[in-house]
């Protein structure tokens, strides 16, 4: 069967040869369906915690405890796949709206890239997502998540210019309750990556 | 999935007892997807989240793993860990590229394809 079911099992242990983790970050909206893509491509039922950090993020104050009105909580969820004996890559989905993107910068440093994820009933949600990646230069595809009742049927060349998107960043629908769907989204960045790496390594 | 218990704003002085009042750790030192290992198992009279930490990590666990299991916040997991790592009763295995802002290889990322498309 390949939507995603809710038969997924709870966390489960990785091999013992496990060295390397790695991190995709999938952004967006609030029910745009992060969470659900993050289950339909996880190995395991996806798991939630929280950050605590102060509202500006640095320049954390030695003698402020935890306690003090200074501190907020970030949630976000994530799932994991177990590439090979070695290699573990975690999927975390995190709002994307502006009063969390402190929890970016110091959660997701390091992240392969991201997948920002698109309702195009609500495409606005996007933009700042999508700026704050290109300003971080953190690589990411766009993806857009076709819902049901969605009855205006942009296509994905309205899309791009709606989210002013430039043409080097792949613009992709998906369905984030099957897997396949899901898979793929994830190969789309990665292979992207995998370019720009290669452009990366010849030039001298 | 089960609804979170707000740990952090329902009891912080929760949080304030694990953590012994610290509040701050070197944040460079466990990344969310750091895999934490045990070294040892654990001993009669150690802090209780400790013992989880040393339980859940006979196998390599992530950082944020750890923090999901306890329903601690991450920031309140990486102070337990630099102490049970301070001790040499865990290691940790680093991600290789987190720290740097260089970006991933196309070796690794070659490596990354070819398990997504072995799904
Ligand atoms: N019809 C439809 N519903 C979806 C799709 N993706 C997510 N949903 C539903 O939309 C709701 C919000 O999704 P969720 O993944 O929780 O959004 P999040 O807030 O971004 O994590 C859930 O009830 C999902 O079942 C989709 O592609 N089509
Ligand atoms: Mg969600």
């Amino acid at each position: 069967m390949d939507s995603a079911t809710s038969e997924l099992p709870a966390r489960t242990p990785l091999a013992d040869a496990a060295e390397t983790g790695l991190k995709i970050v999938i952004v967006g909206g609030f029910g745009v369906g992060k969470t659900t893509l993050v289950r339909s491509v996880s190995e395991i039922r996806p798991l939630n915690t929280e950050e605590v950090m102060t509202q500006a993020g640095i320049g954390v104050d030695e003698t402020a405890g935890l306690t003090t009105k200074t501190t907020t909580t970030v949630a976000f969820d994530f799932g994991r796949i177990s590439l090979n004996d070695r290699m573990v890559l975690y999927l975390f989905g995190a709002p994307g709206q502006e009063r969390f993107w402190f929890l970016w910068d110091r959660l997701f440093s390091g992240t392969l890239g991201a997948v920002v994820l698109v309702d195009t009933r609500r495409m606005s949600e996007s933009w700042y997502a999508i700026d704050r990646l290109e300003h971080h230069r953190t690589p990411f595809v766009v993806a857009v998540n076709r819902f049901d009742d969605d009855v205006s049927a942009f296509s994905l060349a309205e899309i791009r210019q709606a989210l002013s998107l430039p043409d080097h960043v792949p613009l992709i629908d998906c369905d984030a309750r099957v897997r396949s769907s899901g898979k793929s989204v994830l190969i789309n960045l990665v292979d992207h990556l995998y370019e720009l790496a290669m452009a990366r390594e010849m030039t001298p | 999935m089960t609804p979170r218990r707000p740990v952090d704003t329902g009891d912080p002085d929760r949080l304030y007892t694990v953590t012994g009042g610290r509040s701050r750790v070197d944040d460079d030192s466990f990344d969310l997807v750091t895999l934490i290992v045990s070294e040892c198992e654990p001993t009669a009279g150690m802090q209780s989240e400790h013992v989880r930490i040393l339980e859940l990590c006979r196998h390599p666990t992530a950082v944020v793993e750890v923090s999901a299991e306890l329903r601690l916040p991450v920031t309140v997991v990486r102070i337990l860990l630099g102490d049970l790592l301070a001790t040499g009763r865990i290691t940790a295995r680093h991600p290789r590229a987190a720290r740097s802002a260089e970006l991933p290889d196309s070796a690794l990322l070659k490596e990354v394809l070819l398990g997504l498309r072995n799904l």
